[in-house]
């Protein structure tokens, strides 16, 4: 392999490995390599990803967006937003607790960068191909909620710390269904690498198994904290939430890690569910076809940003939900759902183990069609229950409660106080 | 700044600044647990629709108290009125309802009308009247898309605006401000509407349909939408007539109570339109009510414009509307009028009017007393937000905060209307 | 203890680096570049404009606690299901039928939380 070829592919390190040769020097610095190329590629990524965002969320309200900085586009405002940020003064508030304040976004940024190294962009372009990736994403991803913690915790605001309260019950639930509904691929790709999952994918695990992935996308949205799930910033409530103290470059590092961590769910959702860097239609057509990297770059990112930009677009047309209902959606649905699709995927990979892809595929599908309808029933059958008890009674139950429990709310509240800590009785 | 107010034994005098007068507001709210959390809400705050300032006892996120703070914006219209003549005073009323100055002006210029028993020419009550439904489309438009503001749906809010710019531009047509139009003088109006509001109008009508069914498109049936509305915020029917709520808030509730239908003025007595009415008395009622309104002010503009009278725009008192421009060259009378009218004002009667009419918020009433000078000698508005917001705690009782705002944009209040 | 099993990790550590070299970087550039002048106002909290009533640094209520102890329990156990679902087809019937056991007590344990109200969220 030449030099020329080396590029063309982008196949650099392939090319130094042949040139290096075997010496014991030669792997430790190929990694280093590829993981500054990865971490600085992510970084690059997400200030065109702030811009891209911006611009198609000002398309679909009929706006306009970033024209004026780099030109006639608006290129570079992600750029002089930064410049901007880092010139503006760093404070932290009296009464802060300084650690806790401080050590928050430093954090976040480096739990959003940390969770790339396993990220594979194309064949032979990746971090570390580590054989648990799915568990060390899960573990690095889920100390965010720690940094809102400090960071709504630290601030000494109330604001920030009903923030803190929103993402602690936000962010702790929605990792249940996410790492359940990743139990599923996981199953079916008999691996936790991420390269694993992905040559796992004769079909996108998406045309497998459907339900796992809108539940993962489900959880995604949460865990980001994006529309109809930004409760722990929900502006017109509690201002900014956990972050409303912070200003300049301290804020900069929570949008950034926010941004970054929202490009890698979409990345990961996109490797796990839609074959990553796999051409699947050309795989379909000739069954000789391996993509290369530069292709594989490609295709990674079409279908990252693909998948980004359903985000930006339910961003774009959803209200956002109230703390209870988030919890019942995730608790009283989801996760009792995602454990179901668990348990007969399970079996059903049993089942048509020795099978071809095709049973396989219409077995999985078909399975899965069958648990969201079963699932959608009887959310349905709850919904119209409340609707009958709301025509006998002429009241809607979560009014009717107050009124049969005290005359004007207080005796209800004090009920309340009596029973904290044990659980209430059952409304249902 | 300091200020004194009298303290607990009658004559003795407290100096407070403002800021402790404020959270001693605060302080003075009984808090029920100790555990529980005082946080204020505003003033600065992104959905108190201006500097409206709640003292909110948090139990979590359950609301258990509730005190709405206001005078943040106080300006002092109603004693300023007093100091400026008829028409001049008529400046300050935009400033009021700063999202539909049109009913503002209408509501203190039938005050005028009524207590100098003069009526506008058939022409000018046609233009009030469509200008008066522009207004009402265009405040539900602002109150429409700040709502779904916070409930977090931005598109709507950007939707909204497009379409208010559009009602803004044909204001500034015909009065040539987009805000503060004063447009209504006693008597009629400022002048003709030009030749090119018809065509405008004809074009708003044409597309505003479709453009509502779009809001509704992304709110109506929007699963989470109705989650976040439905059952929230609910206030009865008795309650609501108790607290005095007017307007599409009370309509929410069941009751049918419109000013338009109950006491006609302007043309609406021969309009043929109906009043909405939901019996829910839930955030998601007063929804579905203010969006009905929208389409029934368009099918109200849609009959005035169909038979727009001809004839002149204002009144030919002389006494009270001064003399075209091409007059003064030719008649000496004009020129006195036109001088007397534009240095001293005209004199109104001594005595009291009170008129009522249905502003976007509700029953907006102008109480005008005259003392036989050029100056009003009291003047004092019943404005709908102040009124309905005193409803609000009672609305969002055990709530959550996420509830309070959406309650809060659901009552549809301007802080400049409240404070005046 | 076998120092192969850590091989892998040598890119993560060095990412960590990174990372922390970054996250570094960033407060330290804003702390240069920005301007220091601090002021009584300007350093109070944020409470629309008031003075704040009261401490914000408080007690959480407890109906957070329990959401949190529901997840330690559901999350502890699905990490110990991820092993599983690896190597479910080496583990033979028994491996699958133990599994299934453990996620219908799962399945069940929602459900009783559900019905004791532990899911209520007032």
């Amino acid at each position: 392999m030449d030099l020329n070829t080396a590029l063309r592919e982008l196949r650099l390190l392939d090319y130094l490995r042949l040139l290096w040769g075997d010496a014991p020097w030669v792997e430790p610095v190929l990694d280093l390599i590829s993981i500054i190329t990865v971490s600085t590629f992510c970084l690059l990524i997400v200030i065109f990803l702030i811009w891209l965002e911006r611009k198609v969320i000002a398309r679909m309200q009929d706006r306009i967006g970033p024209n004026r900085v780099g030109g006639k586009f608006g290129l570079l405002q992600t750029v002089a937003d930064v410049l901007k940020l880092l010139t503006k003064e760093a404070i932290t508030p009296v009464g802060a607790d300084w650690v806790a304040y401080n050590l928050a976004p430093f954090l976040i940024v480096m739990t959003a960068l940390l969770m790339w190294a396993v990220m594979p962009f194309a064949p032979t372009w990746i971090g570390v191909d580590l054989n648990i990736a799915v568990f060390y994403v899960l573990s690095i991803s889920s100390v965010s909620v720690v940094c809102l913690l400090l960071a709504g915790w630290g601030s000494n605001n109330k604001y920030a710390l009903l923030g803190a309260f929103r993402a602690v019950a936000q962010l702790v639930s929605y990792e249940v269904p996410m790492v359940l509904s990743l139990i599923v691929p996981i199953i079916l790709a008999r691996s936790m690498s991420l390269i694993g999952i992905s040559e796992a994918q004769v079909l996108p695990f998406a045309l497998l198994v459907p339900v796992s992935a809108v539940i993962f996308y489900i959880s995604a949205l949460a865990e980001t904290g994006r529309t109809p799930f930004d409760l722990l910033e929900a502006e017109s409530e509690i201002v900014a939430g956990f972050h409303v103290e912070y200003g300049g470059m301290k804020f900069g590092m929570f949008f950034l890690a926010e941004f970054i961590s929202t490009l890698f769910m979409s990345s990961l959702f996109a490797t796990i569910y839609l074959g990553g860097y796999r051409f699947v239609l050309g795989e379909l057509f000739n069954p000789n076809y391996t993509t290369g990297n530069l292709a594989g770059i490609l295709i990674f990112f079409i279908k990252t940003f693909l998948v980004y930009f359903v985000f930006i677009w339910i961003r774009a047309t959803f209200p956002r939900i109230r703390i209870d209902q988030m919890l019942n959606f995730n608790w009283k649905f989801l996760v009792p759902w995602t454990l179901v699709l668990v348990l007969v995927v399970a079996l059903l990979d049993r089942l048509v183990a020795d099978s071809g892809w095709t049973v396989r595929t219409l077995a999985h599908l078909s399975s899965n069609i069958v648990i969201a309808l079963i699932a959608l029933g009887f959310a349905r059958r709850r919904a119209a229950r409340e609707k009958l008890f709301e025509e006998e009674f002429g009241v809607a139950e979560e009014i009717a409660r107050p009124m049969i429990l005290g005359s004007d709310g207080h005796d209800d509240h004090e009920h309340d106080h009596e029973t904290h800590g044990q659980p209430a009785p059952a409304h249902d | 700044m300091t200020i004194f107010i009298p303290g607990q034994q009658g004559d003795s005098v407290q100096e407070l600044t403002v800021e402790e007068l404020r959270n001693k507001i605060g302080t003075g709210m009984e808090i029920e647990s100790e555990d529980n959390m005082l946080l204020s809400m505003g003033p600065q705050h992104p959905s108190t629709h201006g500097v409206l300032r709640l003292l909110v006892e948090l139990d979590g996120e359950r609301v258990v108290n509730l005190a709405p703070d206001i005078g943040f914006l106080h300006t002092g219209i109603e004693k300023n009125m007093e100091a400026k003549t008829y028409t001049k005073a008529l400046v300050m009323t935009d400033r009021m309802d700063y999202l539909s100055p049109m009913s503002n002006n209408l509501g203190y210029i039938l005050a005028i009308e009524k207590l100098l028993g003069i009526e506008a020419p058939p022409r000018a009550q046609a233009i009030r009247t469509i200008l008066v439904e522009l207004a009402r489309i265009g405040s539900h438009l602002v109150w429409l898309g700040t709502h779904a503001l916070d409930l977090a749906a931005m598109t709507v809010f950007l939707y909204c605006f497009r379409e208010r710019e559009y009602i803004l531009d044909i204001f500034e047509m015909v009065s040539g401000q987009r805000m503060m139009v004063s447009y209504f003088r006693p008597g009629g109006v400022w002048r003709d509407v030009p030749a090119e509001f018809e065509p405008q109008m004809r074009k708003f009508l044409k597309f505003m349909p479709s453009r509502i069914a779009d809001y509704e498109g992304l709110l109506k049936k929007n699963p989470i939408f109705m989650k976040r509305t439905k059952e929230v915020g609910y206030i009865s029917g008795e309650d609501a007539i108790s607290w005095g709520l007017t307007g599409p808030s009370l309509r929410g509730s069941g009751v049918d109570w419109d000013i338009r239908k109950v006491y006609p003025y302007l043309l609406y007595d021969q309009l043929d339109f109906d009043v909405p009415v939901y019996n829910e008395g839930d955030v998601y009622a007063r929804y579905l009510c203010r969006m009905d309104e929208m389409r029934e002010s368009l099918r109200i503009i849609q009959q005035v414009m169909d038979n727009m009278p001809d004839g002149p725009v204002n009144s030919d008192d002389r006494k009270v509307v001064p003399p075209p421009r091409a007059e003064l060259g030719r008649s000496m009378e004009a020129v006195i009028h036109h001088f007397k009218l534009w240095t001293e004002g005209f004199k109104a009667p001594e005595g009291f009017v009170k008129v009522s009419i249905e502003s976007p918020r509700g029953e907006f009433m102008t109480y005008l007393r005259g003392d036989g000078g050029p100056k009003p000698a009291r003047v004092h508005f019943r404005t709908p937000s102040y009124v309905n917001l005193a409803a609000l705690p009672t609305m969002s009782k055990d709530l959550y905060v996420a509830d309070l705002v959406s309650i809060i944009g659901s009552i549809d209040i301007v802080l400049g209307e409240i404070d005046r | 203890m076998n120092v192969d099993y850590l091989m892998p990790y040598v890119p993560v550590a060095v990412l960590l680096g990174i990372a922390l070299f970054l996250a570094l970087l960033l407060p330290i550039l804003s702390v240069s570049l920005g301007p220091k002048r601090p002021h009584f106002r300007k350093m109070q909290p944020y409470e629309s404009g008031m003075t704040a009533v009261g401490k914000a640094q408080r007690r959480y209520p407890v109906k957070f606690y329990r959401v949190a102890v529901l997840f330690i329990l559901f999350d502890i156990d699905i990490i110990l299901i991820m092993p599983w679902a690896v190597a479910l087809r080496d583990l033979g019937l028994f491996g699958l039928g133990a599994v299934m056991i453990f996620i219908a007590i799962f399945i069940i344990g929602d459900l009783w939380a559900w019905k004791k109200g532990l899911l209520e969220w007032d």
